[in-house]
C-alpha cells in the first residue's frame, strides 16, 4: 500500500446522489476502499472536508447553471485525475429533456419568483465545458465498474471498462436475446456494456441506460424497431432517456420527430 | 445399427449418470432452446419445435410428441468447451516481482453433450483444430473435450436458417460422435436408431433395452434425414466463394451491409466456430494480488483491434467483412475448409436479420433480394 494515500473528492451537480451514493454501496471492499484512499471531500459520506488539491475527483451531475459553469472549473483545476459519473455527468442526463424545450417558460410555470432562477438553456454533461480524463456511464453507475476505475488508478493502469454493445454481456451470461425470441423493443444492440445486461435478464427490453454504444447504427435498429410495431413517437420517447442528449441517441430521436 | 423405444431411453440418461457424466441437453427455457443439466428423459423439449428466419426465433407447440423437432437454438456447446470467461491464473506480489499461483487442476466435469447436430459436430472439429492442435493447445477446453460424450441426434427437419446441407456438413451426423440416434415416429411407434462411434458409445448402447434394427427402420430413419434435407431454409453456394469475396474486398455491397449492420457482435457470439477471446486483468485495491481472465471477445468491438499506434478496423464496414471473410476465404487459407457449417445461428440472432447466405450471393453477383434491415 502507498505510503501517501490518494487523496479523493466527491462532488455533486444536478443530479439525484444515487451514483455517489453507488461508492458507499460498494460494502465488503468499502472498508478497503477507505483504507486505500483518503475520502477527503465527501459531504454525503462526512462532514470532514480537507481542502484540495485532490488525486482524484469524482463528479456526479450535469452542468445546468451558471454557477455550475465556474464550479467546475474550479473543481478541474484542483483534480489531478477527473472522473465523471453517471449518466447526468456523461450525457446531461433526464433532465436534458429540457433541452428540446424554452426552459424560461416551464420557470415561469413552476416558480411563484421566477426571477430568482439562474440557469442555463441546457442541461450538459462536464465534459462539455472542462476536460475529462474519465468518463463512467451508467444510469445508475455499476459500483463495480466504479471500484475497477477507482482501483486501476491506484494500480497505475488501465481500467477495463468495455464500450462494445449490451448484446454482447447478453450473449456471455446465456441471455436468450428479447429482441429476436420475443419481440420485445430493446436498445442493447446500440447502448454500451456495463449493467451485466440486467433489464434483459427480466425479459424486458434495454433502456439505453450506459448511452451509445462505442460504434452505434441507431438507424438501423430503428428500422427494425418501426418493423416491430413501434411508431414514430415510441421511437422517440425509447431514445430520450437518461441518455437523450448523447450524441447518437439524440440525432436518432430528432429524426423520428421530424 | 441398433434400436431402441422411447420408454427405454432413460436407460441412456442412467448409464450416463451412473458414469459420472454432467449431463447437458436442450430444455425449454424462457421462450426457447437452451442447454442446462439433466438427468432425466422427461426433460427434454418433447413436443416443442421452433421457427426461425432472419432476426426471428420462437418456439412453438410440434403437435406430436417428438423430443428432438427443434433445430438449433441461441446456445452453442462452446459455452462448455471454450467458456465466455474463465480465470487463467492469479498472481501475488512478493517482494520485487511476483508469484504466479498455479492454477487450480481443471476439474473437468465429464460431460455427456446429448442432441448434438450434424452442424454442430462439425463446429465442434473445427474448434477441435483450433484449441487442440500445435504448439499452443489450449489445456481447458482439451480437458473438456477429450472426456465429452457426444450423443448426437439427427435433424427431422431444416430450419429456415438452416443451410448445413450446402456447407457438406449435415444434416445427417457421420462422424465425431460416440453415440447417433435418429428419432422415429410412425403412428403409436416412437423408437430411436442408434449408431455407435466408439467403443463408449458402444458401451451405452449395451446399457440401453437395445435391439438391431431391421431394415425397415433403417430405410425410416433415412427418410427422417431426407426430410431435413428437403426443408432446409437456406443454401449457400460455396463454388469457388473463397476466390470470389477475396476478389471483391472493395465490393459497393460491403457499404451496403455497413448501413444495416449494428456491430453488436450478436453473430460472432452465436458463432459455434467462433474462437475470440480476449484477456482482462484484475487486481485488488491494494495491487498485491491480481487475476487474469479470458473472456469472449469479437471482431466487431473496437478493443479487438486497438494495435499500438491505432485501430486497424475502424468502420463496421471493415469490421463486418473481416467477420465474414475469414469464415467464408481466409478460414480456408488458415484451415483447409470454411469456418461455416451452415447452422443459421448468426442470421437467426441478428437483431436486424443480416443473412450472411444473401451477402454471399449479393457478392457473387447471384441476383438476390435484400431481405430485412
Amino acid at each position: 500500500m502507498p505510503a501517501k494515500r490518494p487523496k479523493v473528492a466527491v462532488f455533486k451537480f444536478a443530479s439525484c446522489d444515487g451514483c455517489q451514493l453507488s461508492l458507499l454501496d460498494a460494502e465488503d471492499q468499502l472498508l478497503a476502499v477507505a483504507g486505500a484512499v483518503e475520502i477527503a471531500n465527501f459531504p454525503e459520506a462526512s462532514r470532514r472536508i480537507v481542502k484540495g488539491p485532490y488525486d482524484i475527483g469524482l463528479v456526479e451531475g450535469s452542468i445546468t447553471t451558471p454557477h455550475d459553469v465556474e464550479r467546475i472549473r474550479e473543481i478541474r483545476k484542483e483534480c489531478r485525475f477527473l472522473l465523471t459519473i453517471g449518466a447526468c455527468a456523461t450525457a446531461g442526463g433526464i433532465q436534458a429533456l429540457r433541452n428540446w424545450k424554452d426552459v424560461k417558460e416551464y420557470t415561469r410555470l413552476v416558480y411563484a419568483s421566477p426571477e430568482y432562477i439562474s440557469t442555463l438553456d441546457r442541461s450538459m454533461p462536464v465534459g462539455s465545458y472542462v476536460h475529462v480524463d474519465f468518463e463512467l456511464r451508467g444510469c445508475p453507475i455499476n459500483k463495480a465498474q466504479l471500484l475497477e476505475v477507482v482501483n486501476a488508478a491506484l494500480n497505475k493502469r488501465k481500467p477495463t471498462i468495455p464500450t462494445h454493445s449490451v448484446c454482447m454481456e447478453c450473449k456471455l451470461r446465456g441471455t436468450v436475446c428479447v429482441l429476436v425470441a420475443k419481440q420485445i423493443p430493446c436498445l442493447g444492440p446500440v447502448t454500451q456494456a456495463g449493467c451485466g445486461a440486467l433489464c434483459p435478464s427480466y425479459d424486458r427490453g434495454c433502456y439505453g441506460c450506459f448511452g451509445p454504444m462505442e460504434n452505434p447504427n441507431p438507424p438501423a435498429l430503428s428500422k427494425r424497431l418501426v418493423a416491430l410495431g413501434c411508431d414514430r413517437r415510441d421511437v422517440v420517447l425509447m431514445y430520450r432517456g437518461f441518455n437523450a442528449y448523447a450524441e447518437a441517441f439524440r440525432k436518432e430521436s430528432d429524426a423520428h420527430e421530424k | 445399427m441398433y434400436v431402441v423405444e422411447l420408454n427405454d431411453l432413460q436407460g441412456l440418461f442412467t448409464a450416463l449418470s451412473q458414469q459420472g457424466y454432467t449431463i447437458i441437453g436442450p430444455q425449454v427455457r424462457n421462450g426457447a432452446l437452451t442447454f442446462d443439466r439433466m438427468t432425466s428423459v422427461d426433460e427434454l423439449p418433447r413436443g416443442w419445435t421452433d421457427h426461425q428466419d432472419g432476426g426471428m426465433y420462437s418456439i412453438a407447440r410440434s403437435g406430436d410428441d417428438a423430443l428432438f423437432s427443434y433445430t438449433v437454438g441461441p446456445h452453442s456447446w462452446k459455452r462448455f468447451l471454450f467458456p465466455a470467461r474463465l480465470r487463467l491464473f492469479a498472481a501475488r506480489r512478493e517482494g520485487k516481482g511476483f508469484a504466479v499461483d498455479p492454477p487450480a487442476a481443471t476439474p473437468a466435469p465429464p460431460y455427456a453433450f446429448i442432441g448434438v447436430r450434424a452442424c454442430e459436430l462439425a463446429a465442434l472439429d473445427l474448434q477441435d483444430r483450433i484449441f487442440m492442435s500445435g504448439q499452443y493447445a489450449d489445456a481447458h477446453y482439451t480437458a473438456i473435450r477429450s472426456s465429452a460424450f457426444i450423443v448426437a441426434v439427427n435433424c427431422g427437419r431444416g430450419g429456415g436458417t438452416c443451410f448445413c446441407s450446402s456447407m457438406g456438413t449435415g444434416p445427417k451426423a457421420r462422424d465425431g460422435f460416440d453415440l447417433a440416434l435418429t428419432e422415429i415416429m410412425d403412428g403409436e411407434r416412437h423408437a430411436f436408431l442408434i449408431e455407435t462411434g466408439s467403443s463408449r458409445g458402444k458401451d451405452a448402447r449395451a446399457a440401453m433395452q437395445a435391439r438391431e434394427a431391421d431394415p425397415s427402420e433403417i430405410a425410416r430413419a433415412a427418410a427422417v434425414s431426407r426430410a431435413a434435407e428437403s426443408t432446409m431454409g437456406r443454401a449457400l453456394d460455396t463454388s469457388g466463394l473463397a476466390g470470389i469475396l477475396a476478389e471483391n474486398f472493395e465490393h459497393q455491397r460491403w457499404d451496403d451491409i455497413a448501413k444495416r449492420c449494428l456491430a453488436c457482435a450478436n453473430c460472432t457470439m452465436v458463432c459455434p466456430t467462433c474462437f475470440c477471446s480476449t484477456v482482462e486483468d484484475v487486481t485488488d485495491l491494494t495491487g498485491d494480488h491480481a487475476e487474469r481472465w479470458r473472456r469472449w471477445d469479437s471482431c466487431f468491438t473496437s478493443d479487438f483491434t486497438r494495435v499500438a499506434g491505432g485501430n486497424i478496423r475502424m468502420s463496421t464496414r471493415t469490421r463486418y467483412r473481416q467477420w465474414m471473410m475469414h469464415k467464408l476465404s481466409h478460414w480456408v487459407e488458415q484451415f483447409g475448409s470454411t469456418g461455416c457449417v451452415g447452422c443459421g445461428r448468426c442470421i437467426t440472432w441478428c437483431p436486424v436479420g443480416i443473412d450472411i447466405t444473401a451477402e454471399a450471393a449479393a457478392i457473387r453477383g447471384a441476383n438476390v433480394a435484400t431481405t430485412n434491415g
